[in-house]
Protein backbone atom coordinates (compact mmCIF):
# COMPACT_ATOMS: atom_id res chain seq x y z
CA UNK A 1 0.00 0.00 0.00
CA UNK A 2 1.27 3.52 -1.09
CA UNK A 3 2.28 6.36 1.50
CA UNK A 4 -0.17 8.91 2.18
CA UNK A 5 1.63 12.27 1.37
CA UNK A 6 1.22 15.10 4.75
CA UNK A 7 3.29 17.40 3.84
CA UNK A 8 2.69 19.88 0.79
CA UNK A 9 4.90 19.14 -2.32
CA UNK A 10 5.04 20.25 -5.87
CA UNK A 11 5.57 16.74 -6.36
CA UNK A 12 1.65 15.50 -7.81
CA UNK A 13 1.03 12.43 -5.96
CA UNK A 14 -1.48 10.10 -7.10
CA UNK A 15 -5.10 10.22 -6.12
CA UNK A 16 -6.98 7.20 -4.17
CA UNK A 17 -10.34 7.51 -3.74
CA UNK A 18 -12.12 6.18 -1.06
CA UNK A 19 -15.65 6.11 -2.78
CA UNK A 20 -15.59 3.27 -6.05
CA UNK A 21 -15.27 5.52 -9.62
CA UNK A 22 -17.80 4.65 -11.98
CA UNK A 23 -17.28 2.03 -14.25
CA UNK A 24 -17.33 3.22 -17.95
CA UNK A 25 -18.58 -0.06 -19.04
CA UNK A 26 -21.85 0.30 -16.75
CA UNK A 27 -22.15 3.98 -16.55
CA UNK A 28 -25.87 5.77 -17.70
CA UNK A 29 -26.34 7.67 -20.41
CA UNK A 30 -27.00 10.43 -18.09
CA UNK A 31 -23.22 9.93 -16.54
CA UNK A 32 -21.40 9.47 -19.48
CA UNK A 33 -23.08 12.78 -20.89
CA UNK A 34 -21.39 14.53 -17.98
CA UNK A 35 -18.17 13.09 -18.26
CA UNK A 36 -18.05 13.91 -21.76
CA UNK A 37 -17.15 10.49 -23.10
CA UNK A 38 -16.17 9.55 -26.79
CA UNK A 39 -14.69 6.89 -28.50
CA UNK A 40 -11.79 8.86 -28.72
CA UNK A 41 -12.02 10.21 -25.34
CA UNK A 42 -12.43 7.15 -22.50
CA UNK A 43 -9.35 8.48 -20.36
CA UNK A 44 -10.64 9.94 -17.46
CA UNK A 45 -9.64 10.06 -13.75
CA UNK A 46 -10.47 8.33 -10.81
CA UNK A 47 -11.52 11.52 -9.11
CA UNK A 48 -13.96 12.66 -12.50
CA UNK A 49 -14.93 9.24 -12.15
CA UNK A 50 -15.95 9.09 -8.53
CA UNK A 51 -17.63 12.24 -8.90
CA UNK A 52 -20.05 11.04 -11.78
CA UNK A 53 -21.70 9.30 -9.07
CA UNK A 54 -23.70 12.74 -9.15
CA UNK A 55 -23.92 13.62 -12.85
CA UNK A 56 -26.12 16.62 -12.40
CA UNK A 57 -23.88 18.67 -10.98
CA UNK A 58 -20.71 17.09 -12.71
CA UNK A 59 -22.12 18.35 -15.77
CA UNK A 60 -22.03 21.82 -15.02
CA UNK A 61 -18.58 21.78 -12.76
CA UNK A 62 -15.88 21.36 -15.46
CA UNK A 63 -17.21 24.29 -18.23
CA UNK A 64 -17.57 26.11 -14.87
CA UNK A 65 -14.36 25.34 -13.22
CA UNK A 66 -12.88 26.16 -16.93
CA UNK A 67 -14.46 29.12 -16.87
CA UNK A 68 -13.00 30.72 -13.57
CA UNK A 69 -9.69 29.10 -14.40
CA UNK A 70 -9.11 29.87 -17.71
CA UNK A 71 -11.63 32.76 -19.04
CA UNK A 72 -10.20 35.96 -21.22
CA UNK A 73 -9.23 39.17 -19.32
CA UNK A 74 -9.21 39.77 -15.65
CA UNK A 75 -6.65 38.22 -13.39
CA UNK A 76 -3.15 36.57 -14.51
CA UNK A 77 -3.12 32.84 -15.46
CA UNK A 78 -0.79 32.96 -12.71
CA UNK A 79 -2.44 34.89 -10.12
CA UNK A 80 -5.58 32.77 -10.15
CA UNK A 81 -3.56 29.43 -9.81
CA UNK A 82 -1.91 31.19 -6.66
CA UNK A 83 -6.01 31.60 -5.44
CA UNK A 84 -6.14 28.17 -6.31
CA UNK A 85 -3.19 27.38 -3.40
CA UNK A 86 -3.96 29.58 -0.96
CA UNK A 87 -7.65 28.15 -0.39
CA UNK A 88 -5.82 24.30 -0.63
CA UNK A 89 -3.22 25.46 2.05
CA UNK A 90 -5.78 26.47 4.32
CA UNK A 91 -7.72 23.35 3.47
CA UNK A 92 -4.70 21.25 4.01
CA UNK A 93 -5.76 19.55 0.36
CA UNK A 94 -2.32 18.39 -0.06
CA UNK A 95 -3.00 16.89 -4.02
CA UNK A 96 -4.98 20.26 -5.09
CA UNK A 97 -2.33 22.37 -3.64
CA UNK A 98 0.22 20.26 -5.37
CA UNK A 99 -1.30 20.78 -8.93
CA UNK A 100 -1.55 24.26 -8.95
CA UNK A 101 1.57 25.19 -7.17
CA UNK A 102 3.19 22.98 -10.21
CA UNK A 103 1.15 25.35 -12.19
CA UNK A 104 2.26 28.47 -10.61
CA UNK A 105 5.71 27.72 -11.20
CA UNK A 106 5.32 27.69 -14.68
CA UNK A 107 3.32 30.03 -15.35
CA UNK A 108 5.07 32.35 -13.23
CA UNK A 109 8.56 31.08 -14.30
CA UNK A 110 9.49 31.40 -10.04
CA UNK A 111 10.02 28.88 -7.60
CA UNK A 112 10.67 31.04 -4.76
CA UNK A 113 6.75 32.35 -4.01
CA UNK A 114 5.37 28.37 -3.49
CA UNK A 115 8.32 27.66 -1.38
CA UNK A 116 8.11 30.24 1.15
CA UNK A 117 3.81 29.59 1.02
CA UNK A 118 4.12 26.35 1.92
CA UNK A 119 6.65 26.70 4.48
CA UNK A 120 5.77 29.99 6.67
CA UNK A 121 1.43 29.70 5.20
CA UNK A 122 -0.16 33.25 6.39
CA UNK A 123 3.35 34.41 7.32
CA UNK A 124 5.16 33.98 3.84
CA UNK A 125 6.90 36.58 2.83
CA UNK A 126 6.29 38.03 -0.57
CA UNK A 127 6.17 41.26 -2.79
CA UNK A 128 3.03 43.19 -2.29
CA UNK A 129 0.91 42.43 -4.78
CA UNK A 130 1.32 38.50 -4.48
CA UNK A 131 1.38 38.98 -0.59
CA UNK A 132 -2.18 41.25 -0.73
CA UNK A 133 -3.82 38.31 -2.89
CA UNK A 134 -2.52 35.44 -0.66
CA UNK A 135 -3.81 37.13 2.22
CA UNK A 136 -6.73 38.27 0.88
CA UNK A 137 -7.72 34.24 -0.71
CA UNK A 138 -6.17 32.34 2.76
CA UNK A 139 -9.01 34.60 4.76
CA UNK A 140 -11.74 34.56 2.51
CA UNK A 141 -11.13 30.45 2.80
CA UNK A 142 -11.63 29.97 6.28
CA UNK A 143 -14.81 29.11 7.68
CA UNK A 144 -16.09 31.27 8.61
CA UNK A 145 -15.00 33.29 5.81
CA UNK A 146 -12.52 35.89 7.31
CA UNK A 147 -11.62 38.66 4.96
CA UNK A 148 -12.43 42.34 5.67
CA UNK A 149 -12.73 45.44 3.96
CA UNK A 150 -8.95 46.11 5.17
CA UNK A 151 -8.15 43.10 2.85
CA UNK A 152 -9.87 44.56 0.15
CA UNK A 153 -7.95 47.68 0.46
CA UNK A 154 -5.17 46.19 0.67
CA UNK A 155 -5.84 44.36 -3.28
CA UNK A 156 -6.53 47.60 -4.43
CA UNK A 157 -3.78 49.47 -2.79
CA UNK A 158 -1.19 46.64 -4.39
CA UNK A 159 -3.42 47.88 -7.63
CA UNK A 160 -5.53 45.03 -8.40
CA UNK A 161 -8.34 46.25 -10.50
CA UNK A 162 -12.23 45.27 -10.09
CA UNK A 163 -12.52 42.22 -12.68
CA UNK A 164 -8.79 41.05 -11.04
CA UNK A 165 -10.13 41.11 -7.51
CA UNK A 166 -13.97 39.36 -9.07
CA UNK A 167 -11.52 36.63 -10.48
CA UNK A 168 -9.24 35.68 -7.42
CA UNK A 169 -12.73 35.69 -5.12
CA UNK A 170 -13.66 33.10 -8.03
CA UNK A 171 -10.25 31.30 -8.08
CA UNK A 172 -9.79 31.02 -4.81
CA UNK A 173 -13.79 29.83 -3.99
CA UNK A 174 -13.76 27.25 -6.12
CA UNK A 175 -10.98 25.39 -4.63
CA UNK A 176 -12.78 25.63 -1.54
CA UNK A 177 -15.14 23.28 -3.64
CA UNK A 178 -12.72 21.51 -5.44
CA UNK A 179 -10.66 21.29 -1.98
CA UNK A 180 -13.88 19.75 -0.13
CA UNK A 181 -14.51 16.73 -2.71
CA UNK A 182 -10.61 16.18 -3.19
CA UNK A 183 -9.64 16.20 0.06
CA UNK A 184 -12.46 14.41 1.98
CA UNK A 185 -13.15 11.41 -1.55
CA UNK A 186 -10.03 10.31 -1.42
CA UNK A 187 -6.64 10.63 -0.58
CA UNK A 188 -3.20 12.05 -1.97
CA UNK A 189 -0.13 8.94 -2.15
CA UNK A 190 3.38 8.26 -3.13
CA UNK A 191 3.38 8.04 -6.58
CA UNK B 1 -28.71 41.99 -14.47
CA UNK B 2 -30.56 39.72 -12.46
CA UNK B 3 -28.72 36.93 -10.37
CA UNK B 4 -29.03 34.76 -7.46
CA UNK B 5 -25.43 35.62 -5.63
CA UNK B 6 -25.66 39.15 -6.74
CA UNK B 7 -29.01 39.55 -4.58
CA UNK B 8 -27.35 37.57 -1.92
CA UNK B 9 -24.60 40.21 -2.23
CA UNK B 10 -26.93 43.09 -1.36
CA UNK B 11 -26.26 44.03 -5.51
CA UNK B 12 -29.07 45.53 -6.78
CA UNK B 13 -29.22 45.26 -11.01
CA UNK B 14 -27.94 47.99 -12.70
CA UNK B 15 -25.62 48.67 -9.68
CA UNK B 16 -21.65 49.40 -10.07
CA UNK B 17 -21.29 45.94 -8.15
CA UNK B 18 -23.72 43.87 -10.91
CA UNK B 19 -21.52 45.68 -13.71
CA UNK B 20 -19.04 43.94 -12.70
CA UNK B 21 -20.50 40.20 -12.20
CA UNK B 22 -21.97 41.05 -15.72
CA UNK B 23 -18.40 40.64 -17.28
CA UNK B 24 -18.46 36.98 -15.94
CA UNK B 25 -22.29 35.98 -16.56
CA UNK B 26 -20.93 32.90 -17.64
CA UNK B 27 -19.87 31.56 -14.43
CA UNK B 28 -22.61 33.30 -12.43
CA UNK B 29 -25.01 31.21 -15.11
CA UNK B 30 -23.28 27.91 -14.55
CA UNK B 31 -23.56 28.73 -10.68
CA UNK B 32 -27.24 28.70 -10.88
CA UNK B 33 -27.67 26.07 -13.14
CA UNK B 34 -25.16 23.93 -10.24
CA UNK B 35 -27.04 25.52 -7.59
CA UNK B 36 -30.03 23.83 -8.40
CA UNK B 37 -28.29 20.57 -9.55
CA UNK B 38 -27.55 20.45 -5.80
CA UNK B 39 -30.78 21.66 -4.07
CA UNK B 40 -33.27 20.33 -6.38
CA UNK B 41 -31.68 17.34 -8.97
CA UNK B 42 -34.07 15.67 -10.92
CA UNK B 43 -33.01 12.19 -9.60
CA UNK B 44 -32.17 13.14 -5.57
CA UNK B 45 -31.05 10.05 -5.01
CA UNK B 46 -31.65 8.85 -1.13
CA UNK B 47 -31.07 12.91 -0.38
CA UNK B 48 -34.57 14.37 -0.68
CA UNK B 49 -34.73 17.91 -1.63
CA UNK B 50 -36.12 18.75 1.63
CA UNK B 51 -32.66 17.20 3.53
CA UNK B 52 -30.54 18.69 0.92
CA UNK B 53 -31.73 22.32 2.06
CA UNK B 54 -31.69 21.70 5.69
CA UNK B 55 -28.43 20.71 5.10
CA UNK B 56 -27.62 23.77 2.84
CA UNK B 57 -29.54 25.65 5.73
CA UNK B 58 -26.74 24.30 8.86
CA UNK B 59 -23.72 25.61 6.54
CA UNK B 60 -25.04 28.88 5.78
CA UNK B 61 -25.69 29.04 10.36
CA UNK B 62 -22.27 27.55 10.27
CA UNK B 63 -20.72 30.51 8.32
CA UNK B 64 -23.09 33.22 10.33
CA UNK B 65 -24.28 34.04 6.83
CA UNK B 66 -27.79 35.12 7.80
CA UNK B 67 -28.87 35.78 4.04
CA UNK B 68 -27.82 32.81 2.73
CA UNK B 69 -29.60 31.16 6.12
CA UNK B 70 -33.06 32.97 4.47
CA UNK B 71 -32.20 32.00 1.08
CA UNK B 72 -31.46 28.24 2.22
CA UNK B 73 -35.02 28.38 4.55
CA UNK B 74 -37.14 29.38 1.84
CA UNK B 75 -35.75 26.53 -0.36
CA UNK B 76 -37.16 24.45 2.84
CA UNK B 77 -40.22 25.41 2.58
CA UNK B 78 -40.31 25.19 -1.45
CA UNK B 79 -39.01 21.24 -1.11
CA UNK B 80 -42.01 20.85 1.38
CA UNK B 81 -39.60 19.45 3.81
CA UNK B 82 -40.95 16.76 6.65
CA UNK B 83 -40.72 17.86 10.07
CA UNK B 84 -38.16 15.75 10.67
CA UNK B 85 -36.14 17.28 8.11
CA UNK B 86 -37.48 21.38 9.24
CA UNK B 87 -35.61 19.96 12.68
CA UNK B 88 -32.14 19.01 11.02
CA UNK B 89 -31.95 22.49 9.26
CA UNK B 90 -31.66 24.00 13.43
CA UNK B 91 -27.94 23.54 14.13
CA UNK B 92 -29.28 21.97 17.61
CA UNK B 93 -30.19 18.93 16.33
CA UNK B 94 -27.64 16.26 15.90
CA UNK B 95 -30.30 13.59 13.30
CA UNK B 96 -33.01 11.68 14.32
CA UNK B 97 -31.45 8.19 13.51
CA UNK B 98 -28.42 6.99 12.56
CA UNK B 99 -28.55 7.62 8.94
CA UNK B 100 -29.07 11.20 9.25
CA UNK B 101 -26.65 11.56 12.56
CA UNK B 102 -24.02 10.37 10.37
CA UNK B 103 -24.98 12.24 7.14
CA UNK B 104 -25.38 16.02 9.23
CA UNK B 105 -22.11 15.21 11.63
CA UNK B 106 -20.21 14.58 7.84
CA UNK B 107 -21.82 17.85 6.20
CA UNK B 108 -20.59 19.98 9.43
CA UNK B 109 -17.28 18.67 9.44
CA UNK B 110 -16.75 19.09 5.59
CA UNK B 111 -18.27 22.32 5.76
CA UNK B 112 -16.09 23.70 8.87
CA UNK B 113 -12.86 21.56 9.15
CA UNK B 114 -12.35 19.69 6.22
CA UNK B 115 -8.26 19.68 6.28
CA UNK B 116 -9.72 17.47 9.47
CA UNK B 117 -11.82 14.55 7.30
CA UNK B 118 -10.32 11.36 6.54
CA UNK B 119 -10.95 8.12 4.89
CA UNK B 120 -12.21 7.05 8.20
CA UNK B 121 -15.02 9.37 8.24
CA UNK B 122 -16.52 8.31 4.47
CA UNK B 123 -16.30 4.67 6.53
CA UNK B 124 -18.62 6.04 9.06
CA UNK B 125 -21.01 7.21 6.42
CA UNK B 126 -21.31 3.75 4.41
CA UNK B 127 -21.42 1.99 8.29
CA UNK B 128 -24.59 4.30 8.98
CA UNK B 129 -26.15 2.87 5.56
CA UNK B 130 -25.11 5.64 3.02
CA UNK B 131 -24.74 4.63 -0.60
CA UNK B 132 -21.85 5.91 -2.45
CA UNK B 133 -23.64 7.70 -4.97
CA UNK B 134 -25.77 9.44 -1.71
CA UNK B 135 -21.97 9.89 0.09
CA UNK B 136 -20.75 11.32 -3.61
CA UNK B 137 -23.93 13.93 -3.62
CA UNK B 138 -23.83 14.92 -0.52
CA UNK B 139 -20.19 15.60 -0.88
CA UNK B 140 -21.11 17.90 -3.53
CA UNK B 141 -24.18 20.01 -1.58
CA UNK B 142 -21.87 20.71 1.28
CA UNK B 143 -18.40 21.59 -1.48
CA UNK B 144 -20.68 23.91 -3.68
CA UNK B 145 -22.74 25.55 -0.60
CA UNK B 146 -19.45 26.54 0.45
CA UNK B 147 -18.11 27.80 -2.66
CA UNK B 148 -21.55 30.00 -2.83
CA UNK B 149 -20.88 31.03 0.69
CA UNK B 150 -17.41 32.31 -0.34
CA UNK B 151 -18.35 34.00 -3.78
CA UNK B 152 -21.05 36.02 -2.04
CA UNK B 153 -18.96 37.44 1.09
CA UNK B 154 -16.46 38.52 -1.73
CA UNK B 155 -18.87 40.37 -3.65
CA UNK B 156 -20.12 42.13 -0.70
CA UNK B 157 -16.61 43.51 0.30
CA UNK B 158 -16.27 44.32 -3.24
CA UNK B 159 -19.73 46.28 -2.65
CA UNK B 160 -18.06 48.39 -0.21
CA UNK B 161 -15.37 48.99 -2.08
CA UNK B 162 -17.03 50.39 -5.09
Amino acid sequence: MSQIVQDFTVTVPEWRPHVTPVDLDTATPQQLDALQVTPSNRKISDYVLVLAHDPETLKHRSPLFNAIMYNRGGLSRAEREMGAVAASVVNRCIYCAAVHAERYNQLAKDETAITKVFADSTAADLEPRLKAILDFAMKLSQSPPAATAADMADLKKAGLDEEEILDLILSSSLFGWANRLMHTLGEPVAP
Amino acid sequence: MKDMMLELAGGTPGSPLAAVVEKRADIFALTRKTHDAALKPAEPGGLSHGLRAAIACRIAALNGDEAFLKHFRKALQEAKASDAEKRLAELSCTGGDARETALIRHADLVACEPKRASGADIELLSKAGVSEPDIVRLSELVAFVSYQIRVVAGLRLMRGAL
